[in-house]
This record gives C-alpha cells, structure tokens and sequence, in this order.
C-alpha cells in the first residue's frame, strides 16, 4: 500500500518536473519569431505591404510592447487553443493542425507497429543465439537504418511497387474515418520507409538488453540448476527486458514523428511535415509555431507518460 | 618501487592515451571519407563537366562513355554533379557540427563545473531543447533565418549543440570532482584556466565520437533540408537537391535517385562506423567485447 502511494508520489513530482520543461519548449516556441532577421512587421506582412497593414501586423502581434508581454499574451492565446491565423489563407492554425494530424498519426502508429512486430521476434532470435547468421544480419540491417535517408527509402519503395507495379497509390491520402480500406493502403508505403529503421532500432535494443541479460550471474545461476534455456529465455528473459520495451517505444515514436516530416513530402501527404514545410517556405510563422508547438507537446507527452508508466510497471523501482 | 611512483605520478590527471586500432570496417570508413574529401576539394579538378551546365538536346541519358551516371533533367553531367555535390555536402555537416561544438561545448563545461542553480537553469533548458523532434525544429529555424543552405545548417547545429552540451555536463561532472582540479585551484589557478587546462581535455573524447556521430545526422540533415527546398538553391548540387531533382523526375527515370542517394548512405554509414570504432577504442569498459 505504501509503495502504491510512493509510486503516484513519484507520478505527480514527474508531473511536477514536466511542466517547467512545457513552459521553456513554448518560450523556445515563441522565440523563434525573434531569430527573423530585420523588422518581423514587414516579413509578416509580406511583400507589397501598405503602411496600414504592417501598422495592423504590429498591433496584432504585439509587436509595439515589451517581450515578456508579448510571449506572455501569446502563451495564454495558445494555452486556450487560439495559435493564431495562416498569414497566406487567414484560416486558424489549430485548424489546419488538427486536419493534418490525423494523416501524420496514422503513418506513424502504422510504422510504430509494424517496427514492433518485426523488430520484436528480430531482436530475441538474434539474442538467444548471439554471434549466429541472424544476429550479424541484423546488426548491419541496423546501422543500414540508421544511415538510410527515410526519403529515399521511400522514393524507391514508390518506384517498386506504386510505379513499376500498381500495388500501392503513389501519392495523397484518405481520412481513416471515410474509407478505412483505402485509407491504410495510402499509408502502407510511407510507414514502411518508416519502419524500417525503427525496426532495426527495435531489435539491436532489444537484443543488446537481452544478452546483457542472458550473459548475468543470475541466468548462470539457472543454468546451473538445469533450467531449459527455453524457460530462461521466455520466462527470466523477456521478463526482465520488456520493461525496457517501453523506453524504445517512445524513443521510436519521438524518432518517427520527426521522420515524417520528410517522408509525407514524397507521398504529397497532407500531415503536419506539409503543413511546416509550406509554412517555413512561404514564410507563413503562425503555423510554423503552431506545428513546433503540437509537435513538442505531443513529444513531452509521450516522454512523460513512458516515464511514470515505467515507474509504476516495473517493481525494482522504489525511489 | 620506483615502478610505483611512476604510476602515481602519471597517475589520472592525464587523459588516456588514445590507442585505436582500427578494424576492417574503420579502415574502409576512413579510406572512403579520405576518397569523398579529396574528390570535393579537387571538385573542379576531377569533375569531367560543369555541374551546372545544361545541355536540352540530351537530359535524362542512359549511363555512356561520355556521361558515366548519365545526364539529369536539365542535361547535366549526373558524375560531375555527384562530386561537387559532395563538396557542398560535406561543407554543411562540417558547418552544421562546427557550430554545434562551439555552442554545446561551453554550455555543457559551463553547466557542469559550476553546477548550483546555473547547472539547474542549464539542464532544464537542454532536456527542453532535446524533447523537440530536430528536423521539425530545423525546419522552423531555418524558416525564421531565412531559406538557404548556411543557414539551414546553422539552424541544425542549433538543434544538436544540447546533445554534446549533456555529455560535456555528463563529464565534466566526474573530472571536476578529481583530485588534481582541487590541487590546481590550491595553486590559485583560475576557473577559466582549470577549465582550459584540466577539464576540457578530459572531456574531448568523448565530443570526438559524438562528432563523428553527429556528421552523419548532419549529412542526413543536409539531404532532408535540400530535398524540401529549404537548403541548397538551384543551380548548384548537393546530395540532397538531387535527390530532389530526381523525385520529380522518378516517373520517367527512376535510376535518377539511385547515385544521390548511395552516396549518402554510404558516407553517413561511414561516419556512423567510424564513430562506433572511436567509441569502443575509447572507452575501456569494452575492450573486452
């Protein structure tokens, strides 16, 4: 029971400790503006501007007042759920965001399983039997996916299979709600490029936790008493390792959303790598920050929720 | 006895010699990014064309005698690309790491020998600064610097500079704990000088490695920023505006992305190699692996 207690304890001081690093990320956030070289005024306004509009601009950014009160009105806009209108077509920023992360989500939750599910049996063959035909393999597969550019990846699974072969689409998307069929065969080939680093990452992981492991006093031990190294391997084994499992999950998901970015501008998917990219290109900076700010949140989100659930999960944590 | 004293006296304070062997894969690492640095200095030299030289009458050509990786949409020389492409290639990771040692490195030294509320402040603002995902943030940062190929990565040498300013911390933390840094401040040296002296040299090994492995981020980068548009401009080459070019082109010739996008790999696996063979030279816990 107390435990129990000490371990909420914990939840609530990580809670604790997050929320400075969500203040500093939207300061980051909000700054960003201010590495503009020259008068922000006239970038935002764009070219052609008259007087009045970049007067407007000033005003409407607050950009005649101090700093801290500009990042302070601008952070409580965001806090409630206004991040401002696009400069090019005037239409709210959570609105695009909240279109475009759906496509972004599916890629990546589809890449994210599909790294589990290969990566997973992956890293425990080659585990168990360290040094084998299985084990050399994957290592290179694995700095293979951490040198491969995402993009190019996906360039070359486009032009195998949706070019020279009509099994996939080449481009765009469709909302999962519509048509949920179409849906994942629009998002097969971009999670693919995707996952197939996240899949190497998974099995080197979990494979250098689990002959760690393997190689410990505590499985001599077993072996020792002739325990079968099927029951070593299945019960001691991926006992003790899959908590660590979780600290991959979110290393990988943190890593996918970022690759995203990129590889949604080969497949001309209307995510949240679009939306940014269009917004830096046409110097559009609501969105910009708009998309920084959903993407940072949804990072420390995740960073945080691994953090107390492997707290709460594994009892050899006490403190 | 005298063996003894010896030991003592050469005891810590100096930073272990580096003894690196190199292995089959960091041999050939090293070779390959000896080759790739010389074909882009002597890029002018080596390449048969000009890289941006455009000839209509002949885009999108089959490998020949004449052009041995073919002609691109333009009509220009695919090879001669390729080798000044590396050039502006390896030039921004160089920039890109540059800039991240300068602002890391000092940070970290910064936040970890003064420690108290300084390292507090610091800490925070780099486990912040690494919850964001880089290239999204490199995208912003170079949006607000304005598009272009030094800016771009000055933008990711912001984004990488909290990596090494942690494991600066991370070291300094240990080395300025260590008996001779209390005997230099008996001396009366100064921070800077203990610092300049004592702390930083014990902490360039492991920044070597990290290096290595932050060029091949940065090549990757480099690629990502210039395939969206956001880093080198057209007319000029580099890995990744290639790409780029070939994306556009992959319906009518495929093969276009194939030069590019080997080079890349093959010199971010280079540098990844490299760094991973610095990593085990240097750190004694796995020598015996």
């Amino acid at each position: 029971m107390a435990t129990q207690a000490r371990k909420w304890e914990f939840v609530w001081r990580r809670l604790l400790q997050t929320l400075p690093v969500i203040v500093f990320a939207t300061f980051v956030v909000f700054a960003l503006l201010k590495l503009v070289p020259g008068d922000i005024a006239l970038t935002l306004a764009g070219d052609n501007a008259t007087e009045q509009r970049i007067a407007e601009i000033r005003h409407l950014y607050g950009l005649d007042r101090p700093f801290l009160v500009q990042y302070g009105s601008w952070l409580w806009k965001a806090v409630h759920g206004d991040l401002s209108v696009s400069l090019l077509s005037g239409e709210p920023v959570l609105t695009s965001i909240l279109r475009s992360l759906p496509n972004t989500l599916l890629i990546v939750a589809i890449a994210l399983l599909l790294a589990l599910l290969a990566g997973i049996p992956l890293g425990i063959g080659a585990a168990s039997r360290p040094g084998s035909l299985l084990d050399r393999g994957l290592m290179t597969f694995a700095s293979l996916g951490v040198a491969v550019p995402n993009f190019w990846l996906a360039m070359i699974l486009v032009s195998m299979f949706a070019l020279e072969r009509n099994w996939f689409p080449t481009t765009g998307s469709v909302p999962l709600g519509e048509n949920p069929y179409e849906a994942l065969r629009h998002a097969v080939l971009p999670a693919l490029a995707l996952a197939a680093g996240g899949m190497a990452e998974v099995a080197r992981q979990l494979r250098s936790s689990l002959a760690e492991l393997l190689s410990s006093q505590q499985v001599r031990t077993l072996h020792a008493k002739g325990v079968r190294p099927a029951v070593i391997l299945w019960k001691h084994g991926l006992k003790n390792v899959s908590v660590n499992l979780l600290t991959v999950i979110a290393l990988l998901a943190n890593r996918l959303l970022a690759a995203t970015v990129v590889v949604e501008a080969v497949f001309a998917i209307p995510g949240m790598g679009s939306l940014i990219v269009h917004g830096a290109v046409h110097r559009d900076f609501p969105v910009v920050q708009g998309v920084v700010f959903t993407m940072v949140l949804i990072v420390i989100v995740i960073n945080f929720t691994a953090d107390a659930l492997y707290r709460v999960v594994d009892p050899r944590v006490r403190s | 006895m005298s063996a003894v004293i010896n030991d003592i006296e050469q005891g810590e304070a100096r930073p272990r010699r580096l003894r690196w062997r190199l292995d089959a894969g960091a041999t050939i690492s090293l070779l390959f990014l000896l080759l790739v640095a010389l074909l882009s200095i002597a890029a002018p030299l080596i390449a048969p064309y000009s890289p941006i030289a455009q000839d209509l009458t002949n885009t999108l050509a089959e490998p020949s005698v004449a052009h041995w990786l073919g002609t691109d949409d333009l009509g220009r020389d695919v090879l001669s690309r390729l080798i000044h492409g590396a050039a502006a290639s390896l030039f921004s990771s160089f920039l890109a790491v540059g800039v991240a040692v300068a602002l890391g490195v000092p940070v970290g030294l910064l936040a970890g020998f003064l420690g108290g509320w300084t390292d507090e402040v610091i800490s925070r603002g780099i486990d912040t600064l690494l919850s964001f995902p880089a290239i999204v943030l490199a995208i912003a940062v170079t949006g607000a610097l304005g598009i272009g190929l030094v800016n771009g990565m000055i933008a990711v040498g912001i984004v990488f500079a909290p990596q090494l300013a942690r494991l600066v911390r991370a070291r300094t933390l240990v080395v300025r704990q260590e008996l001779y840094v209390d005997a230099a401040r008996c001396f009366g040296a100064s921070t800077a000088r203990i610092l300049w002296r004592h702390v930083l040299p014990n902490t360039v090994q492991p920044v070597i490695v990290q290096v290595t492995l932050l060029l091949a981020g940065a090549l990757l980068a480099e690629a990502s920023l210039s395939f969206l548009g956001l880093g080198i401009q057209p007319p000029h080459a580099s890995w990744g505006a290639m790409l780029a070019r070939a994306y556009q082109n992959m319906e009518f010739a495929p093969s276009q992305m194939y030069p590019p996008g080997l080079a890349i790999l093959c010199t971010a696996l280079a540098f990844n190699a490299l760094g991973e063979s610095l990593r085990v030279a240097l750190d004694p816990t796995m020598k015996h692996r």
